[in-house]
């Protein structure tokens, strides 16, 4: 097994394992972690997860682990891997079952203060109009064609259907779509199951959570994302369903047989994967790209249903109850990217596992309002603490294919965190932090406790310490809708 | 666990995912036991009075691809379809999987498992039997 005298220090945040650690890897390995982080890292699978991960053929660079790292299934959650566009692979696998998985964050001119009376109601407008738990179905049924649409126009989909503004869509990554999806590559039961799951947040670690901005660290980004302190800011955390699942699931099928057409040899069969150029990795690709479609069109109507809920509750109490969009970023995702890769541009598939795309000041593909300070990063911690978010650097252009951190990261298993964790007291212990909960399961609370997660404040200090991104603000929670 | 029972299924620490150690004197019971497991991670309730049946058939493919793609339907006929099953009569020939279910409707599925997956899949042959883990997307 990989150790830490393995890895060659290049400063108190990054460390890199030789590309001549093991004879099949194609590239080194380069984590971004504090050394406390990384021996924990080494405690689980995360790094061997990294290391069969940068055997794929036509990999470039170095294959990144974020400080949230812990392992997962073929690549590990934090990885960040770019392949040479068209020669080299897409892996279903690099990407995740929950495609386009991600963060919106909202944010208000509404003072804690004036509203403390109404959390508890909001919770329950919120729980109402954004239905949570396994399969559940929504209220907006879709057609076929009209699921098509979603799958070719992602949020402007939500647009023209009245569920968002053209501000929402135009701070969103990759303005809530993504060119070249084809839904004629997604298989009958993938669609059966997007049908009718639009405006639902699902189950497992997806959330909606209402924040207090609790400390502003650069009042200049934090203006131009129209952040204030002591003001409420919403975050919502889910992808694409069981459509996205659906969708990987029938690939990962697929390119089993693939790999064996292609003379391909991998350590783990999760990382199947089939050149982009080939008709079954082009398939993929195009069917990925509606799954991520959904998903920005899924966390639209949510944040319209959410507003409804913040309408119903605080009008009349507040003069401004709006929610204005700051952004919404993917962290399960592959985009084909220019990056410099030896002093010249390259044009790259970036798979981004539990990882942020973090694009620095003056990036093609930010809207004009982040160009001079840097794309908007957002990092929610654990139930019950404290998310941030951050601004891009040009650094991270330069050192991790413009990419972050995406959460605090799992540290304790789920099984160990319901034996030692009782869903009751710790909803109870959550309450009397001042966070009002609304979860369908005691023992899926549990689970998702903070003792479960690492300080995602170490998170933070890493990744700004590594130069790629920096702090804007802190929020603190005080509602949370677990699905 | 496994001297004392010839078949059965055991939940394994996983950081983030669940992971499943399944045993069974052969491919059938691994099936089974398999089934058996998913259901309890998903902490399924179901109606046993309500019977359900179905039939389910595919191809012959290696081991490991067969029993990923057993339990992938299982969790689309349970989340979409609403069909829990306890009565597994499977037949495995040169064609494939030809299995027979039974059980009953749905009540409530407590976890989401998103998906089965194959990573460091691979089905063992020990003394008593079949031996394999599964790690499994939530």
């Amino acid at each position: 097994m990989v150790q830490l005298h393995d890895f060659i220090k290049i400063s108190d945040y990054e460390w890199e394992l030789p590309v001549t650690y093991r004879e099949d890897m194609r590239v080194p390995v380069r984590v971004f972690a504090t050394q406390g982080i990384l021996e924990s890292g080494l405690s689980d699978d995360s790094l061997q997860q990294a290391i069969n991960s940068a055997t794929l053929p036509g990999l470039v660079g170095q294959v990144m682990v974020m400080p949230d790292m812990h392992q997962g299934y073929g690549f590990p959650i934090g990885g960040v891997a770019a392949t040479v566009f068209p020669q080299g692979v897409i892996s279903p696998g690099g990407i995740g079952y929950d495609i386009n998985c991600g963060v919106r964050l909202l944010a208000s001119q509404i003072e804690f203060e004036s509203v403390s009376d109404l959390i508890d109601p909001l919770a329950t407008a919120i729980n109402h109009y954004c239905p949570s738990g396994v399969g559940v179905k929504g209220q907006i049924r879709m057609t076929d064609k009209e699921l098509e649409e979603v799958c070719r126009q992602g949020s402007s989909w939500a647009l023209r259907k009245g569920y968002a503004s053209r501000e929402d869509v135009e701070l969103t990554e990759s303005q809530g779509k993504l060119e070249g999806a084809d839904p004629d590559m997604v298989s009958k039961r993938a669609r059966e199951r997007g049908r009718e799951q639009m405006g639902t947040l699902g189950a497992g670690n997806h959330f909606i959570e209402v924040d207090i901005i609790e400390q502003v660290f650069d009042q200049q980004a934090a203006q131009v994302m129209s952040i204030y302190e002591g003001k409420l800011a919403l975050q919502i955390h889910c992808g694409s369903r069981g459509f996205g699942h659906q969708v990987c699931t029938d690939y990962v099928k697929e390119l089993q047989s693939a790999v064996r057409r292609y003379g391909i040899q991998l350590p783990d069969r999760e990382l199947v994967c089939a050149p982009l150029d080939s008709q079954e990795g082009q398939a993929y690709l195009k069917a990925m790209r509606c799954a991520a479609n959904y998903a920005f069109a899924n966390r639209q109507t949510l944040a319209h249903f959410a507003r409804r809920a913040f309408e119903e509750v605080l009008a009349g109490r507040v003069s401004d109850w709006q929610l204005r969009q700051v952004y919404d970023i993917a962290h399960n995702m592959g985009n084909i990217e220019t990056h410099e890769i030896d002093g010249q541009p390259l044009k790259v598939c970036v798979h981004r596992k539990g990882a942020t795309r973090a694009f620095g000041p003056g990036a093609t593909g930010l809207p004009d309002r982040y160009s001079s300070i840097g794309q908007p990063v957002l990092v929610p911690g654990s139930m019950g603490t404290c998310s941030w978010v951050l601004a891009a650097t040009e650094e991270s252009m330069k050192r991790s294919f413009g990419s972050s951190c995406h959460g605090a990261g799992r540290l304790m298993s789920r099984a160990q965190a319901k034996k030692s964790i009782r869903g009751e007291t710790l909803k109870t212990q959550l309450q009397q932090q001042g966070i009002i909960i609304r979860s369908r399961s005691l023992s899926g609370l549990a689970e998702e406790a903070p003792q479960a997660y690492k300080d995602v404040d170490e998170v933070i200090e890493t990744v700004v310490g590594a130069g790629i991104a920096r702090k804007v603000a802190r929020l603190t929670p005080i509602l949370v809708v677990k699905g | 666990m496994q001297s004392l029972n010839k078949s059965g299924f055991r939940e394994i620490e996983h950081t983030a995912d669940v992971e499943l150690q399944v045993w069974a004197p052969d491919f059938n019971g691994l099936l089974e036991q398999a089934a058996l497991g998913l259901y309890e991670l998903c902490g399924v309730k179901y109606n046993p009075l309500d019977v359900v049946a179905h039939n389910l058939r595919f191809e012959f493919l290696d081991f490991e691809s067969m029993l990923v793609e057993f339990l992938n339907e299982l969790l689309y006929l349970m989340e979409e379809k609403g069909l829990v099953f306890d009565q597994f009569s499977i037949e495995l020939n040169e064609n494939g999987v030809e299995a027979k279910l039974m059980g009953g409707k749905l009540i409530l599925i407590e976890k989401e498992i998103k998906a089965v997956t194959y990573h460091k899949l691979s089905i063992k042959q020990t003394d008593q039997g079949l031996q394999t883990r599964l790690v499994f997307d939530i």
